[in-house]
């Protein structure tokens, strides 16, 4: 029984209670932990201990890539493989490189954020043990929830049940695997 | 009640102190959602347009209409491959006609929903919450409007691929980076790729909503694969908003930067009344300018429609039209000191282009109109009548969007048709080609409207929540108001106010 199972999981009604009780959760020192809301909630990442994410670095190095690339590119036609004389102007007219590697930085970084971000969440992900629980349709739309997982290394099923009821919760499940 | 326990004067000074503030608060923040919602409610209303198994009469008469219109485009796109460019009225001096003044008039439209998703989310204006989704949306579309237009003025659109975009062809040859054409090229194809990522980063969230409330199978499979497994994760909420705001940062400098590319199209050549420093903030004001006024075209019938009045406000209205008015003025300032260097240029060609503009030249008319169409007609928005009324800013917002249109037919047609050699000097009239695909673009936008109306979330579900008072956390704002309310209620039985 509590080999197929992935978690135990809590509803609540408002923002406020989630978040009191995923500051409880932490204090109590679970860590394999994850809470659901119909909006993001700024408050919940102190609550469950989240850390800050790496994604801004990566969209960082994007529009970096964005940008070296479009210069290379255009240094690379004008300059080195197809030398053109254009009214007498240099072959090295960088002022007029400036719009494309402007426009690449950008594509790159903003292609590095949302891919990255879809990346970092591990989606597409269409199946999740989360959704066997009927109730949890209502994450998108207005309840809460809070899960503990199984693989937590506190994870007792009985007391990790116990210690959900104890917060409040408006029903507490057991997620199956 | 801090200021109850001090009692006295001070503390009768302390509550109408509070009550004065919660009356600013209220005039400077109006509540952005109108009448009693709770999450469920806003998701349901939201929500239900598209899932809801019937369909309005109304959306099945427009959709048709728009859909007829459209069929132009097929006539015209044709028509157009099959006997080439020559079709067009286009010809020598003017040979940049209704393709160049469609593609600046739709991409200038689709400004508006960059800005509003993008720099007022950034500036942190909560208005923008339940206008962004459709904005984008109509930037979307009025972007694949726009570039149909310097495509298939190409005449062969499958074959303007290696001039277009840097790609090792067989003929060894690259497009020429210094020419605002391919500027062009890298701006508008970022600005369709971060436009449609932005709009469909917004709508994953919703997308599960839609989800978990489909009733019928097809549907439900069918946002499920939309909305990539979403589940609402605090994990996944906190790289989202990071993904969110950078996007917005990023779209930021873009949007700015792609009306400014357009513009450098006609300011990088050496044609009198292209020729202008001014032409890039002139373009993007201009761009805004328009771009609202298709916002309201759009979102005053909807709303309406789909009894949408709680969440898109006449608050939302009235920002929309003080926005409208600013850029107004700024485009209006931008005739002007057109008008002004050609004459402090004391150069011959640039005078002769203004005089040939305004008051010598056959095209005369269409410059007037413009300056009545987007210089008198918006100085209506300084009263507050015309501001709060929906059907005069739906009026305005019309003869606005025609003003865009000839702005453009003005910058273009009267600049080249009157060039340097009087022997060369032409008439220049569209055809009926010209006209099928102009107008074919607006029925295909308009069908498109019609589609994303009816299948995917017009309004940001999951930000509209936010908005509501219930969502803030022990919030300050929520017991700051919670405090007032009380303080006012106590004030009003200890010391009623003089009327």
């Amino acid at each position: 029984m509590k080999e197929d199972i992935y978690g135990i999981m809590a509803e609540f009604d408002t923002p406020t209670q989630l978040v009191d009780a995923a500051n409880k959760v932490r204090e109590a020192g679970y860590t394999k932990t994850d809470a659901f809301s119909p909006f993001p909630l700024h408050e919940i990442d102190e609550a469950l201990g989240i850390k800050r994410s790496i994604l801004p670095l990566l969209v960082f190095a994007g529009g970096i890539t964005g940008l070296l690339s479009g210069i290379a590119l255009q240094v690379f036609v004008h300059y080195i493989d197809y030398p053109l004389n254009v009214g007498g102007r240099p072959y090295l007219s960088w002022p007029s490189f400036v719009p494309p590697a402007y426009e690449l930085t950008i594509l790159l970084a903003g292609f590095t954020a949302v891919f990255g971000m879809l990346f970092l969440n591990g989606l597409p992900r269409p199946y999740h043990p989360v959704f066997n629980v009927p109730r949890f349709a209502l994450a998108t739309r207005e309840k809460f929830f809070l899960v503990i997982e199984a693989a937590d290394p506190k994870y007792d099923h009985d007391e990790v049940r116990a210690f959900m009821e104890s917060l409040d919760p408006q029903e507490v499940f057991d997620v199956p695997e | 009640m801090a200021g109850g326990r001090r009692g006295g004067f001070a503390g009768a000074e302390t509550f109408k102190c509070m009550a004065d503030l919660k009356e600013i608060q209220e005039r400077v923040y109006p509540p952005m959602v109108e009448g009693e919602h709770t999450f469920a409610t806003v998701s349901d209303k939201i929500g239900d347009i598209t899932l809801k198994k019937k369909t309005p009469y109304h959306w099945f008469i427009g959709f048709a209409i728009s859909f007829m219109v459209a069929q132009l485009l097929l006539f015209a796109v044709t028509v157009l491959l099959a006997r080439g460019i020559g079709v067009w009225g286009n010809n020598q001096p003017v040979g940049w006609a209704f393709d160049i003044i469609n593609f600046v008039w739709w991409i200038g439209i689709g400004h508006a929903g960059t800005l509003i998703s993008a720099i007022l989310l950034l500036l942190n204006q909560k208005w923008r919450t339940s206008i962004n989704r459709f904005a984008e949306a109509m930037t979307l579309f009025a972007v694949a409007c726009a570039a149909m237009f310097p495509l298939l003025h190409t005449g062969r659109p499958w074959l303007a691929a290696y001039w277009l975009f840097p790609y090792p062809n067989t003929m060894g040859i690259w497009p020429q980076f210094r020419s605002p054409l391919i500027w062009d090229v890298f701006a508008v194809s970022t600005y369709a790729s971060i436009s449609l990522l932005f709009w469909y980063v917004g709508l994953i969230p919703d997308l599960a909503t839609l989800r978990d409330r489909a009733k019928n199978k097809f549907f439900k499979f069918v946002y499920g694969i939309l909305s990539w497994g979403w589940r609402g994760s605090a994990r996944h909420w906190h790289r989202y908003e990071i993904a969110y705001l950078l996007l917005a940062g990023i779209s930021t400098p873009l949007v700015l930067s792609v009306h400014s590319i357009v513009s450098f199209d006609f300011a990088v050549s050496q044609i009198p009344g292209w020729h202008a420093t001014i032409f890039p903030p002139y373009f993007v004001a201009g761009a805004i300018f328009a771009g609202f006024a298709m916002v309201l075209i759009l979102c005053i019938p909807l709303r309406v429609w789909y009894n949408m009045k709680d969440f898109i406000t006449d608050t939302h209205l009235v920002y929309m039209a003080k926005i409208m008015l600013a850029t107004g003025l700024i485009v209006v300032y931008g005739y002007a000191m057109e008008a002004f260097f050609g004459w402090y240029s004391a150069s011959e060609y640039e005078w002769f282009m203004v005089k040939n503009r305004i008051w010598e030249g056959p095209y005369w008319w269409s410059y007037w109109l413009l300056i009545l169409c987007n210089g008198l007609s918006i100085q209506l928005l300084w009263f507050k009548r015309f501001r709060e009324s929906p059907f005069w800013l739906f009026l305005i917002s019309v003869v606005v969007s025609v003003g865009m249109w000839l702005e453009r037919f003005v910058i273009i047609v009267t600049s080249l048709n009157r060039d340097f050699l009087p022997s060369s000097w032409a008439m220049y009239s569209p055809t009926i080609f010209d006209w099928s695909m102009f107008i074919g673009t607006i029925g295909f936008f308009f069908t498109l409207i019609y589609l994303f109306v009816r299948f995917l979330p017009v309004i940001s579900i999951f930000e509209v929540r936010t908005l509501l008072p219930e969502a803030n956390v022990h919030g300050h704002q929520q017991d700051f108001d919670e405090s007032v309310l009380e303080v006012e209620y106590t004030w009003e039985k200890t010391d009623p106010p003089n009327e």
